[in-house]
């Protein structure tokens, strides 16, 4: 019954109901309840300990939250799951330090998943490894080393790894934080275009222009509660919490 | 190593550094006093009979010999850093070779022994170092995985043993598995005994290095490759260990020259490698300082060329990463 649930075209392919989570004696989700349609683009933003990074983490599970329930595609997350790694295959997700496997080749690296556990033979992988790194436009890095590309073109090796396993979803956690400004815009064009395929995508990012041109909803955090969740028409022009107010003054200047 | 890019005056180019280091190699050279030795008779012309040169002769003899040195030092201090370290290195291996002269060696005793020393006591030297540093290193990729786990048992077993066989001198582990393992009903030979005390102790040495390596992975390729639905064997086996490896072959290289030095302990047991024949052969001709020197520098040999070997594999790895 939950499977066929959550394949409907509806139906929330990620669900969140009364999401905590502590760390210590800090509280650093409270009481979240989120979710997030098939081919819907999420972009969650908020001061910085807001929670939004800890949220996006606690999607394929690389942080434990302590009460609460998540779904992923009908499959709830909990400590005692035998199936995590399955789910998690399901999941792209894009770090704020790109995390690419230094001693691989950037093809190594997107052949990776697929080759090692999604049972797909070599060539296929290569093959597919290709056409992801045509879509992110450096195939011609292909088999070059991480530390030789600059850090936009690491971050999108990191975007055409993850697309390697043809995930459902896609997180994306700061995903230019960490770049030089001239190499922002590289790393959100490759995401728009992402967007524009269709892709479910959740981003925690600051880039507002990005949220502006291509979430379907925005999502505002601090002190880890969701404050405010909105279309980014209503969010920009008629925000109704004094802290996303404030926030929006800070942030656009 | 990051090397400064300013050149600062070179100390034996400063007059007042000069004069204090020639009163200072004097007074040494005077305190130890080389009066009775082969430079006393070299200097017999200007001070007499060595024995009976009193003082003087032994202020000629410091006196000379320290401004042989202070000059050497100088002219040296003049060449490049090439050349420096070469002359440096020919002039203490003089000085070790003039040790080894004094003895009064007599080499065709040298000769006559040497191919057994070679031949069995080398041979079982390597075999049993090369045996053991192999089990070692499976004993400590173990022993870190275990270190690192949570699984209580795995983490208990790591850290007792590593406590118990880095407490222990290794001369004592040695005893005691040859000693010990008869009595609980295991009969066991003497190279396996050694072998295993050699194993157990340099695993966990090793198991140590092994967990800083792994540990030294940044926290981020964990979190990638789980993100990616890896599995923990897989990560560590295709993530971790081929960047953990670069870093963990330096001291594991130390550790293998350090252990084909201590498996001359395995010598108490009565096994023929090369400390044990070095001990023997010489005995019964009272010829004590041959066949020790003999092994030293069969030993020395050794360790240059694992020294060779070791810096060509890290230059390995320094272009790879």
């Amino acid at each position: 019954m939950m499977e066929n649930n959550a394949n409907t075209k509806d139906s929330p392919i990620i669900s969140l109901k009364g999401v905590s989570k502590w760390y210590e004696d800090f509280q650093a989700l409270k009481n979240i309840d989120l979710e997030i349609k098939l081919k819907e683009k999420i972009v969650i933003c908020g001061p910085s300990g807001s929670g939004k990074s800890t949220l996006i983490r606690c999607l394929n599970r690389l942080e434990a939250h302590q009460e609460g329930l998540i779904k992923v595609s009908g499959i709830e997350l909990h400590e005692r799951m035998h199936d995590v790694d399955v789910v998690r295959q399901d999941i792209g997700m894009v770090f704020q330090n790109f995390n690419l496997f230094p001693h691989l080749t950037v093809l190594e690296n997107c052949m990776a998943g697929p080759n090692w556990v999604r049972g797909i033979d070599k060539d296929e992988a290569r093959d597919r490894a290709i056409k992801m790194l045509e879509q992110v436009k450096i195939p011609e890095q292909a088999d070059k080393y991480p530390d030789q590309l600059s850090g936009g073109q690491q971050q999108r090796v990191a975007i055409a790894r993850s697309l390697c396993m043809q995930p459902k979803v896609m997180l994306f956690d700061e995903p230019t934080s960490a770049l030089d400004p001239e190499m922002v815009s590289e790393v959100l064009d490759t995401m728009i275009e992402l967007a524009k395929s269709g892709m479910t995508m959740i981003c925690v990012t600051h880039e507002m222009g990005f949220a502006k041109q291509v979430a379907d909803r925005i999502v505002f955090m601090a002190d880890g509660e969701i404050v405010e969740q909105n279309t980014p028409e209503e969010f920009f022009n008629n925000p109704q919490n004094e802290r996303t107010k404030l926030f929006l003054d800070q942030i656009l200047e | 190593m990051f090397v400064d890019t300013v050149i600062e005056d070179k100390a034996l180019h400063k007059p007042v550094f000069l004069f204090y280091l020639s009163i200072t190699v004097l007074a040494i050279f005077f305190a130890f006093n080389f009066t009775n030795t082969i430079f006393g008779e070299f200097l017999s012309p200007v001070i007499g009979v060595p024995e009976e040169s009193g003082l003087f002769g032994r202020f000629v003899v410091s006196f000379v010999l320290s401004t042989i040195f202070v000059l050497n030092l100088l002219l040296i201090s003049f060449t490049r850093l090439k050349i420096q370290i070469l002359i440096v290195w020919l002039e203490l291996f003089l000085l070790f070779l003039a040790f080894a002269y004094s003895f009064d060696l007599k080499l065709s005793f040298i000769q006559s022994r040497i191919g057994l020393m070679i031949s069995k006591g080398l041979f079982t030297t390597i075999y049993i170092s090369a045996v053991s540093i192999v089990i070692a290193t499976a004993i400590a990729i173990v022993g870190a995985i275990a270190k690192l786990s949570n699984n209580g048992f795995a983490y208990a077993i790591a850290t007792f043993y590593t406590s118990l066989f880095r407490g222990l001198p290794l001369l004592l582990q040695v005893y005691l598995i040859y000693k010990g393992l008869p009595q609980l009903g295991f009969m066991v030979d003497a190279i396996p005994s050694g072998i295993t005390a050699l194993s157990l102790c340099y695993g966990a040495y090793m198991t140590e290095i092994f967990r800083a390596g792994i540990q030294s992975i940044p926290k981020g390729q964990w979190e990638a490759s789980r993100a990616l639905g890896f599995k923990f064997g897989l990560i560590l086996r295709k993530i971790i260990l081929p960047q953990a490896i670069p870093i963990i072959v330096p001291p594991t290289g130390n550790q293998f020259i350090a252990m084909l030095k201590d498996s001359s302990l395995v010598s108490v047991l009565g096994i023929w490698e090369l400390m044990y024949l070095a001990k023997t052969l010489g005995q019964r001709d009272f010829r004590h300082m041959e066949m020790l020197l003999t092994a030293a520098m069969i030993y020395w040999g050794l360790t240059i060329i694992l020294e060779m070997i070791q810096a060509r594999i890290e230059k390995k790895y320094q272009q790879k990463t």
